[in-house]
């Protein structure tokens, strides 16, 4: 599986780390338990396209937005979780 | 002055080595640059902290991502976002750039004492690289002055520019620059490889 890191450019899987579903929304500090309690153990399963959090851990180091379909492994679009001043690799 | 101590110890066997009985297709050396110094840029102060480098150092870092500069006493490029490497030949780098970049405007770190720089360099290089790291070598993919970010199998952190059409400076932490020289050693021992 390659990532398309948005700084580096099409680098292995092995490179990075998997930070998480990117569905979920943390829930304000006083929200009621039934929020937090969603928020921590439900989970969306989806077949198809997903979108969770990876960080190019061993190269730039820079947390992304990652859409991938769990069925194929296809990574359907990559792209920095914080948009930053730097262009895309290749523009 | 203290005298700069090598980390690879014995394992820094200079001559001939591997299969060089029709020449050797690459030769290592260790550079052991005077200052190595990392620049972080706050989101929104890219431009203001290549400006300061330009400025501080004359060394004119571009914007895309990945690429640099490579010269004899200065070298710097890209590693992520907002960040760069600069390897200089002398020591004081590091209090350059922090005269030069306020707290406003990015971090500066001294590496100097924390990386080994290793220089490979010849016709074979690429192909002796493309057997460590799982990157494009060719001078199209990866220009001169250009640099990577990327790992050495799978975990330790390998910082790679080249420097030449046929040479590549790497740095790597200091405490596995003898593990790692050993690695590069074997890999070059089907083309020869001479250590100087």
């Amino acid at each position: 599986m390659l990532i398309p890191c948005p700084y580096c450019g099409p680098r292995d899987v092995g490179e990075f780390t998997y930070q998480g579903d990117a569905n979920r929304v943390r829930p304000a500090l006083d929200a009621p338990r039934a929020e937090w309690e969603t928020f921590v153990y439900e989970r969306v399963n989806t077949a198809g396209p997903h979108r969770e959090h990876w960080q190019h851990s061993g190269g730039c180091r820079a947390h992304l937005t990652v859409v991938r379909d769990t069925l194929t492994h296809h990574v359907l679009s990559a792209e920095f979780v914080r948009p930053g001043p730097v262009a895309k690799a290749g523009s | 002055m203290a005298e700069p101590l090598s980390p690879l110890g014995d394992a820094w066997r200079p001559g001939s080595h591997g299969n060089f009985r029709d020449g050797t297709g690459v030769t290592l050396t260790e550079t052991r640059p005077g200052s190595i110094v990392q620049v972080t840029a706050w989101p929104d102060t890219d431009d203001a902290v290549r400006a300061a480098i330009r400025d501080s150092v004359t060394l004119d870092l571009p914007a895309m991502p990945g690429s640099g500069v490579a010269g004899e006493a200065l070298s710097g490029f890209g590693i992520g976002p907002g960040r760069y490497l600069l390897a200089g030949s002398t020591e004081g780098l590091e209090t350059k750039l922090r005269a030069a970049i306020a707290p406003e405007t990015g971090a500066v770190t001294d590496l100097s004492h924390g990386r080994a720089a290793f220089r490979i360099q010849g016709e074979s290089a690429e192909w002796v690289l493309s057997k460590l790291f799982a990157l494009d070598f060719a001078e199209a993919a990866f220009p001169l002055g250009h640099g990577r970010a990327t790992q050495h199998h799978h975990d330790i952190t390998a910082l790679i520019q080249r420097t030449a059409p046929d040479g590549f400076d790497l740095y790597f932490f200091r405490s596995f620059a003898r593990s790692f020289w050993h690695a590069l050693c074997r890999a070059c021992e089907d083309v020869g490889y001479e250590v100087r």
